[in-house]
C-alpha cells in the first residue's frame, strides 16, 4: 500500500441544496453548488447532499456525486478524474453523477487544464480524497454496529460486515460519516490493486452531448440578460481614437455603445493576462442578430499605437515588454526570421567545440524550417457571461486556469477576491486559446456598466481576428559529418515572432559530443499564445524531419538510427540538464517499430517515423501516405505512447487520435498570414482545418504498458505528428516539407 | 420585426423577429433551443446543422423569412421524435465519439439525414456528406465508424 498524507481539511457538517429545473435557468444545475439557502432547500424538487470533502457528496437516498476540479475542454477530465477519486472510495461508479466543480481552488487544490498537468496533478489528491471518504463512512458503519474497521469490506457503494452480515449503502452512512473526525492517514492502492483505473470507460457527460443539452458558456440564459459583442482595431498596430455610435443605436433592440479599457494604465500583466487591444468598442442589445446588425453601423476612427512598454510578471521575472509600432507582416516576418538565421543568436546551450567539429567537417548538410502563425479556433467561439452587483461578480467563464484570472479581475474590475463567483462551464475546445481570460474581465467591465447580466460573444472572425496566436518560427539544423560517415557536430539556431522555440536540453542534446543551441527574439504587436505543446509543435517537426535526412545521409534505417542515437545518449550522456528519458523514448521507438511492422518493408508503402518528448511523455508515430491526384491521403497512422499508468484506456485513445488528426490538420493546412498588420484569414472559410475525407482512414494507438505516475496524454502525441507526415511525403513525392503549412509547397509541384 | 409561425420539432411556435435572422438566432435565442450550435456564422463549420423538411442544412445561412410552412427539425427533435436517443446517437455513446463535444449536434444531424437518404453509406459517401462539419478535435474516425454502427443497427 502507498501511504498519503491526508491534506483535506473538511469543512464542518455541510448541507448543500440542489434546484433542479429551476425556473430561468437552462440545463445546467447550476445552482447544484451554492452555499446552503433554507428558503431554497425547501422547495420541491430539493436533495439533501452531504458533504464528505471538497470532491465527494452522497444523498440520504444514495447518489453518489463526485466533482471534478479541472475546466473540461474534452480531455474527459469529467470522465477520469472522477474515476481517480471513485477507484478508492468505491462507489458503484456506473450511477456515480459527476459535476464539474466552480471556481474554487483552495477546495480543489488545483484547477488547471493545460501543459498537460491535469492527470498528474490529480493522480494523488483525488485517490487520497477517495480514500478519506471511504474511510469516513466505514468508521460510521463501525460504530453503528460496534465492530472494528478492520473487519469491514466495501463493495459497490456497500459497506459490509461479513460476519453479522450486516450491510449499509453509503447514502445510509452518510450523515454519520460526516460528523466525524477525519482520518490523519489513508492508505492508496497500488496500481495492481486498481478495479476501475486503467479501464475503457465511456464519457460520463455523453448523453448530454449527444443530446444537445446546454453545457456551454454560449448556451447560458438568465433572466434579463443582454447579448453584447466588441469591435477591435482592424490590424494590429492600431488603436481606437474615436467612434460615431449614432445609427447603430437607431437599430432595433440596441441598449448602448460605448467603449471599454480592459486593463488599467501601468496594470503589470501576469502571464495569462495576454490581450491583443485595451480599448474596445462594446455593442449592447437584446439578441444576437440584432447586435451583428448594429455593430456595422458603428463608425469608428482608428489610429496607429506608438511604441509601448508593458510590464509581465510571469513565469518567475518581472520584466518590460515591448511592443513595438507599425504594420507588420507575413512578407516581413519572413524577410526578419530569414536575417537572424544569418547571425549568430544568444548561446542557449554548447557542449564540446562545435566550431572545429564543422571546420573539420568532410561534408555538412544544413536545412531551415519554418512554420507560420496558427488559430487555435476551438469550435465554440470566445464567450462570457458576467453579471457584477454590489454583493458579488458571478461569471460563467470558458477558462483554462481559472486562478490565473484572480489577481486581473481584482485589479481591472476593482473586484475582491472573496466576491469573485464563477461557474466553470464545459468549454467547445480549446487548444490553449482558453488560458487567456481577457474575455472575462471585458465582459465584467460591460456588465458594470450596463449593471445587468450579460452574456459576451465573439464572432469567428472577432476571435480569428484578436491574436494570441502560435508564434511564426524559424530554425536551422546543421550537422557536420567526417569522412567516416559520423555526425561529429550538431548545431540549432532558431527563433521566431516574437518568442522562438528552440529546447537547448532536449534531445538531441546529449547524444553528439559537439553541440551548439542559439535563440533569438523578434518583438512584435501581434499577441502570441499557448497552441497545444507550444514551441515543441513547431521544434519537432524540425528536429524529426532533419532526423531522417541526416539518417539518410549517412545511410542508415531513420527509425534504427533514432534508437541508436538514444541508445548513445543513454550509454555516454553528453553535457548536463538533459531532459528526456533515453529509455522511454527508446520504448516507444521500439513500440512502434513492432506495431507498425517497420522491418517489413512494402515498396507501395511510403512511410514516416517521428518520435518526441514534451510534457513529461513520449510519443511516437508511424504515418502511410500515398498521393491521390496530387493531394497527400493519410492511409493509416500506428501510435505508441508512453504517458505513464493509463487512467481511461477509451479516453486515451480518443486524445491520441484526435492529436494525430489535429497534426496532419495544421501541418498539411494550418496558417494564418498577416497583412498589413491584420489578419487575413477571417472565417473558417479561409482558415484551412482538417475535415473528414483528410482525416487519416485508420488510426492504431498502443501505449507502453508501465506503472509510472500518470503524465499528460494532451499535448505530447501532437508534435511528432508534423515529423512524421513530413516523412511520409518525402517518401511518397520525393520532395522534403520544410516550410508549414505543407499543402502550399505541395501545390507548388 | 415581424411575427411569423415556425414549425419546430413538430411544435407550432410564433416569433416576433426581424425577417433576416438566421434561423440559428430564432432557435438559439428565441426559442431556447441550444443545441443547435455557433460555429462560424458563414455556413463553413456545420455545428448548426438542422433538417429542414429531413434534409440536413446549416442554419447560420437561412434566413427565418425563407422557412414558411417547411418544418424544422433540431438535435431535441431527434430525441423527441424517437422517444429514446436515436440510433445514430446511441453509436455516438457506443463508440465514445466526442472530445469537447461542441460540433457533435451538428455531425449528429448531418449523420441521421445522411442515412436517410443512403441507409447504408460507404466510406466516400461519409466524407462528401460529412465534409461542411468540421470537428477540431479531431474525432472523424470515431464518427465514421458510429454512422456505420448506426447503419447497421437500423438495418438489423
Amino acid at each position: 500500500m502507498e501511504q498519503s498524507q491526508n491534506n483535506y481539511s473538511r469543512r464542518s457538517f455541510l448541507k448543500v441544496s440542489s434546484l433542479t429545473g429551476g425556473g430561468m435557468m437552462i440545463g445546467f444545475s447550476w445552482l447544484a453548488n451554492l452555499v446552503p439557502n433554507e428558503a431554497l432547500a425547501s422547495a420541491a424538487t430539493a436533495k439533501e447532499w452531504i458533504q464528505l470533502n471538497g470532491f465527494i457528496q452522497i444523498t440520504p437516498d444514495n447518489v453518489v456525486k463526485i466533482f471534478n476540479p479541472n475546466p473540461e475542454f474534452g480531455t474527459n477530465v469529467m470522465t477520469s478524474l472522477p474515476m481517480m477519486v471513485n477507484e478508492e472510495l468505491q462507489a458503484d461508479w456506473s450511477k456515480v453523477v459527476v459535476e464539474m466543480g466552480d471556481y474554487d481552488t483552495p477546495r480543489f487544490k488545483s484547477q488547471f487544464t493545460g501543459g498537460s498537468r491535469g492527470m498528474a496533478q490529480a493522480w494523488k489528491p483525488l485517490r487520497t480524497a477517495g480514500a478519506t471518504a471511504r474511510l469516513m463512512l466505514m468508521q460510521a458503519a463501525a460504530n453503528e454496529w460496534n465492530v472494528p474497521v478492520s473487519e469491514l469490506t466495501v463493495a459497490n457503494g456497500v459497506v459490509l460486515h461479513k460476519a453479522s452480515n450486516k450491510s449499509l449503502n453509503f447514502g445510509a452512512l452518510a450523515t454519520a460519516a460526516s460528523k466525524l473526525p477525519k482520518p490523519e492517514k489513508v492508505e492508496l492502492k497500488k496500481t495492481t490493486e486498481f478495479s476501475l483505473i486503467g479501464t475503457p470507460q465511456k464519457n460520463k457527460v455523453g448523453k448530454d452531448i449527444v443530446s444537445g443539452d446546454s453545457l456551454f458558456t454560449l448556451d447560458y440564459k438568465q433572466e434579463g440578460m443582454l447579448i453584447a459583442m466588441a469591435i477591435h482595431p482592424p490590424a494590429f498596430g492600431m488603436k481606437l481614437k474615436s467612434f460615431d455610435a449614432t445609427e447603430a443605436l437607431k437599430m432595433p433592440g440596441i441598449k448602448a455603445v460605448f467603449d471599454i479599457q480592459v486593463y488599467k494604465d501601468g496594470y503589470t500583466r501576469a502571464g495569462f493576462d495576454t490581450r491583443a487591444f485595451n480599448k474596445l468598442i462594446a455593442v449592447v442589445g437584446n439578441s444576437t442578430w440584432e447586435v451583428l446588425n448594429a455593430r456595422k453601423k458603428v463608425v469608428a476612427q482608428w489610429e496607429p499605437i506608438e511604441t509601448t512598454k508593458e510590464m509581465v510578471a510571469a513565469w518567475g521575472g518581472k520584466k518590460e515588454e515591448t511592443v513595438p509600432a507599425g504594420l507588420e507582416s507575413t512578407d516581413d516576418h519572413m524577410k526578419q526570421m530569414y536575417a537572424m538565421q544569418q547571425k549568430p543568436g544568444k548561446i542557449l546551450r554548447k557542449d564540446g567545440n562545435p566550431e572545429a567539429a564543422f571546420a573539420k567537417a568532410k561534408k555538412v548538410i544544413e536545412k531551415t524550417y519554418s512554420a507560420p502563425f496558427l488559430s487555435h479556433n476551438p469550435m465554440e467561439p470566445i464567450s462570457c457571461f458576467a453579471h457584477i452587483t454590489d454583493e458579488k461578480a458571478f461569471f460563467v467563464a470558458p477558462i483554462q486556469i481559472p486562478d490565473m484570472m484572480k489577481q486581473n479581475i481584482m485589479a481591472n474590475l476593482d473586484i475582491p477576491a472573496d466576491k469573485i463567483e464563477m461557474k466553470l462551464a464545459r468549454m467547445g475546445g480549446g487548444f490553449g486559446r482558453r488560458a487567456y481570460g481577457h474575455y472575462i474581465v471585458e465582459a465584467g467591465h460591460i456588465s458594470k456598466k450596463m449593471k445587468a447580466p450579460v452574456k459576451l460573444i465573439y464572432t469567428r472572425e472577432d476571435d480569428m481576428t484578436n491574436g494570441i496566436y502560435r508564434p511564426s518560427y524559424m530554425v536551422t539544423y546543421k550537422a557536420a559529418i567526417d569522412e567516416n560517415n559520423n555526425v561529429t557536430a550538431i548545431s540549432i539556431r532558431g527563433g521566431g515572432i516574437p518568442e522562438g522555440a528552440v529546447h537547448e536540453n532536449r534531445f538531441p542534446a546529449g547524444v553528439f559530443e559537439n553541440y551548439i543551441a542559439e535563440g533569438w527574439d523578434i518583438p512584435s504587436n501581434i499577441t502570441i499564445g499557448a497552441f497545444r505543446a507550444p514551441g515543441s509543435n513547431f521544434i519537432a517537426a524540425a528536429e524529426q524531419s532533419f532526423i531522417d535526412e541526416l539518417a539518410e545521409t549517412i545511410g542508415k534505417d531513420p527509425l534504427d538510427y533514432r534508437i541508436e542515437l538514444l541508445k548513445k545518449a543513454k550509454a555516454n550522456p553528453v553535457g548536463k540538464n538533459n531532459e528526456y528519458d533515453a529509455d522511454r523514448y527508446i520504448g516507444v521507438l521500439e513500440l512502434v517499430k513492432e506495431k507498425s511492422n517497420w522491418t517489413k518493408k512494402d515498396k507501395n508503402v511510403k512511410r514516416g517515423v517521428a518520435a518526441y518528448f514534451c510534457h513529461s511523455s513520449y510519443a511516437a508515430h508511424v504515418v502511410d501516405v500515398t498521393m491521390k491526384n496530387g493531394q497527400p491521403v493519410v492511409d493509416n497512422v500506428v501510435s505508441a505512447i508512453d504517458c505513464g499508468f493509463i487512467v481511461n484506456p477509451e479516453g486515451a485513445k480518443n486524445m491520441v487520435e484526435g492529436a494525430v488528426v489535429d497534426g496532419i490538420g495544421n501541418a498539411l493546412y494550418g496558417g494564418m498570414r498577416i497583412e498589413k498588420g491584420a489578419a487575413v484569414q477571417k472565417n473558417l472559410n479561409q482558415y484551412r482545418i482538417i475535415r473528414h475525407k483528410e482525416a487519416p482512414k485508420n488510426i492504431d494507438v498502443h501505449f507502453v504498458k508501465n506503472s509510472i505516475d500518470p503524465t499528460g496524454l494532451g499535448e505530447p502525441p501532437f508534435p511528432p505528428v508534423f515529423g512524421a507526415l513530413a516523412n511520409a511525403l518525402y517518401k511518397a513525392t520525393g520532395k522534403r516539407f520544410y516550410n508549414q503549412p505543407f499543402i502550399n509547397d505541395l501545390n507548388k509541384g | 420585426m415581424s411575427k411569423m409561425n415556425l414549425k419546430v420539432n413538430g411544435k407550432q411556435y410564433e416569433v416576433d423577429v426581424d425577417p433576416s435572422t438566421p434561423v440559428l438566432w430564432v432557435l438559439r435565442d428565441h426559442l431556447n433551443l441550444i443545441g443547435t450550435k455557433f460555429g462560424c456564422g458563414v455556413g463553413s463549420c456545420g455545428a448548426c446543422t438542422i433538417h429542414l423538411n429531413g434534409r440536413a442544412l446549416k442554419s447560420c445561412q437561412l434566413p427565418v423569412s425563407a422557412v414558411g410552412t417547411q418544418a424544422i427539425t433540431t438535435i431535441e427533435g431527434i430525441v423527441a421524435e424517437m422517444g429514446e436517443l436515436h440510433p445514430v446517437q446511441k453509436a455516438w455513446l457506443e463508440l465514445d465519439v466526442a472530445q469537447c463535444g461542441y460540433c457533435q449536434t451538428g455531425q449528429i444531424m448531418a449523420a441521421v439525414a445522411l442515412l436517410k437518404t443512403k441507409p447504408n453509406p460507404t466510406d466516400e459517401e461519409i466524407d462528401a456528406a460529412m465534409t461542411g462539419n468540421i470537428c477540431r478535435c479531431g474525432t472523424y474516425i470515431r464518427i465514421k465508424a458510429a454512422i456505420h454502427q448506426a447503419a447497421k443497427s437500423s438495418t438489423k
